[in-house]
């Protein structure tokens, strides 16, 4: 029953699946192959390329991959409570003002250990 | 004889079939010459229109199909020094990301046990938020595979600006969630044709959770890394962000993923916040207002039903379109200011003042 459900999601998935196939079939057979040294080289702006492209960047972002992770497991949590909200009534609301205390907290430490700061 | 038209498999592949390939891939591959056209009209230029058949240039319509198999033509070069399994899959997961969305879109009410909802699935839009997430690797492969500076800070911006906009849309959702008490998509929008005062105001999304509209249209264009969102892309400082390197077909595959994600961004605010497919006052059985009833048969009021959802789609395309050439591209520090220091407390803000009317809403509806 469940199985059946998803059937079409999983078609779609196909699709998606297929279109990405046929994108790059196309390329590779009727593009025209002629490289050269200059035009493999990686894109500089014209300049001749330096060095590697795979690069250390800003530790920021993975700063951001944190945050990013401790918020979006609390949106999961609060989705089967907003859900069922009107069933729960005032307790509900009682669970959610605690949880939110918990989040807000959390983000007010981030925020005044400078982890939201970009420069 | 049309007895195979009942099985559910061979119903699904018709459905998508119409809807996704002959709809969203349509309106996805229009959309490129439109925001052109409209780029053009709001610069007072003429626009594309040089493409031609002996006489006929139909407006630049033609340009569709140039450029399409102008790309096919293209040579497909694969930079030196790049992760070539990476630097292949990366178009996959980008149209993974933008055409699952459509497995839930209803373009109008259901006729009987026909929907037309490719699947109405319990987890709704838990799901659906779970594979379009998909979209970050998309970004994150292509920019990283590629073996250049450019398309390296592309990525890395990409996926940064992807992941937090990713909680704010996930939260401006829950106020949703909480007044429609559902995941699945099918319930919210029925709901959505539910009035206040007798049958005066639609309760649609945007009535019930003004703020929320705000947050996830925003939102939802940082996703699509449309601007003012769009320093993963920025043109004039990383020339194309993260897929930078791709060339030919490979490259139309990222262009259009991301054109189908722009309809895809207006189909979920219409489904979420303008009552999907719903004419104000129109019901199954036609028109409802102060009393009056006016009578419509079940398939008129499909059509104008799917009437109605194609014109919303269209309009916040337009709207996305309109906005690129009206707002100047945001600096990438504004971008995640804006996101976590307003966004997030407005969010959680959100959560808490709709939960307080509710419960108010709910008890005095209760006590009478």
């Amino acid at each position: 029953m469940i199985a059946e459900q998803y059937l079409p999601v999983l078609m779609l998935i196909g699709l998606a699946l297929g279109l990405g196939g046929m994108f790059t079939l196309l390329a590779i057979m009727l593009g025209p192959k002629r490289p050269t040294d200059v035009k493999r080289m990686p894109f500089e702006s014209g300049m001749p390329t330096e060095g590697s492209g795979f690069r250390r960047y800003h530790v920021r972002f993975y700063l951001v991959a944190m945050i990013f992770l401790i918020f979006d497991v609390e949106v999961i949590f609060l989705y089967p409570w907003a859900v069922q909200f009107r069933n729960l009534g005032l307790f509900g609301f009682g669970e959610l003002m605690v949880f939110l205390a918990v989040l807000v907290l959390g983000l007010v430490y981030a925020w005044k250990k400078g982890a939201l700061e970009w420069e | 004889m049309m007895e195979f038209l009942l099985i559910p498999w061979v119903q699904a592949v018709l459905k998508i079939v119409v809807f996704v390939l002959m709809f969203v891939m349509m309106l996805g591959t229009v959309l490129t010459l439109m925001e052109r056209k409209w780029m053009s009209a709001v610069q007072d230029r003429i626009g594309p229109n040089r493409a031609n058949l002996g006489n006929f240039r139909g407006h630049g319509l033609l340009h569709l199909a140039a450029d399409g198999l102008k790309s096919i033509f293209k040579e497909d070069t694969i930079p030196e020094g790049a992760d070539r399994l990476l630097f292949t899959i990366a178009p996959f997961f980008a149209f993974v990301s933008v055409i699952v969305i459509w497995a839930v879109i209803p373009f109008a009410g259901p006729i009987g046990d026909f929907k037309f909802q490719i699947a109405d699935i319990n987890t709704g839009l838990l799901f659906i938020f779970a594979i379009t997430s998909l979209g970050v690797y998309g970004a994150v492969l292509g920019g990283w595979s590629s073996n250049s500076k450019y398309a390296l800070l592309g990525a890395a911006r990409a996926t940064s600006q992807m992941l937090s906009y990713e909680v704010f849309l996930g939260l401006s959702l829950i106020g949703i969630f909480m007044v429609y008490g559902s995941l699945q998509v099918g319930t919210i929008v029925e709901q959505q044709n539910t009035y206040w005062f007798g049958d005066l105001i639609p309760k649609w999304g945007i009535f019930t959770q003004p703020v929320a509209f705000v947050i996830f249209f925003t939102a939802m264009l940082a996703e699509t890394k449309r601007l003012p969102f769009d320093a993963p892309e920025g043109e004039s400082e990383i020339i194309a962000g993260y897929f930078l390197e791709y060339s030919g077909m490979r490259y139309a595959a990222f262009m259009l993923a991301e054109y189908i994600a722009i309809v895809g961004l207006a189909a979920l605010t219409t489904t979420l916040f303008l009552g999907g497919y719903h004419v104000p006052w129109l019901h199954a059985d036609g028109f409802h207002f102060l009393g009056g009833h006016l009578p419509l048969s079940p398939w008129l009021v499909a059509v104008l039903q799917l009437g109605s959802f194609v014109t919303k789609v269209i309009f916040f395309c337009w709207l996305t379109i309109m906005i690129r050439w009206t707002v100047p591209r945001f600096r990438f520090d504004q971008i995640m200011d804006l996101g976590w220091k307003r966004m997030l407390p407005i969010c959680l803000g959100n959560i808490v003042v709709t939960a307080i009317v509710l419960l108010i809403y709910d008890w005095s509806t209760a006590a009478g």
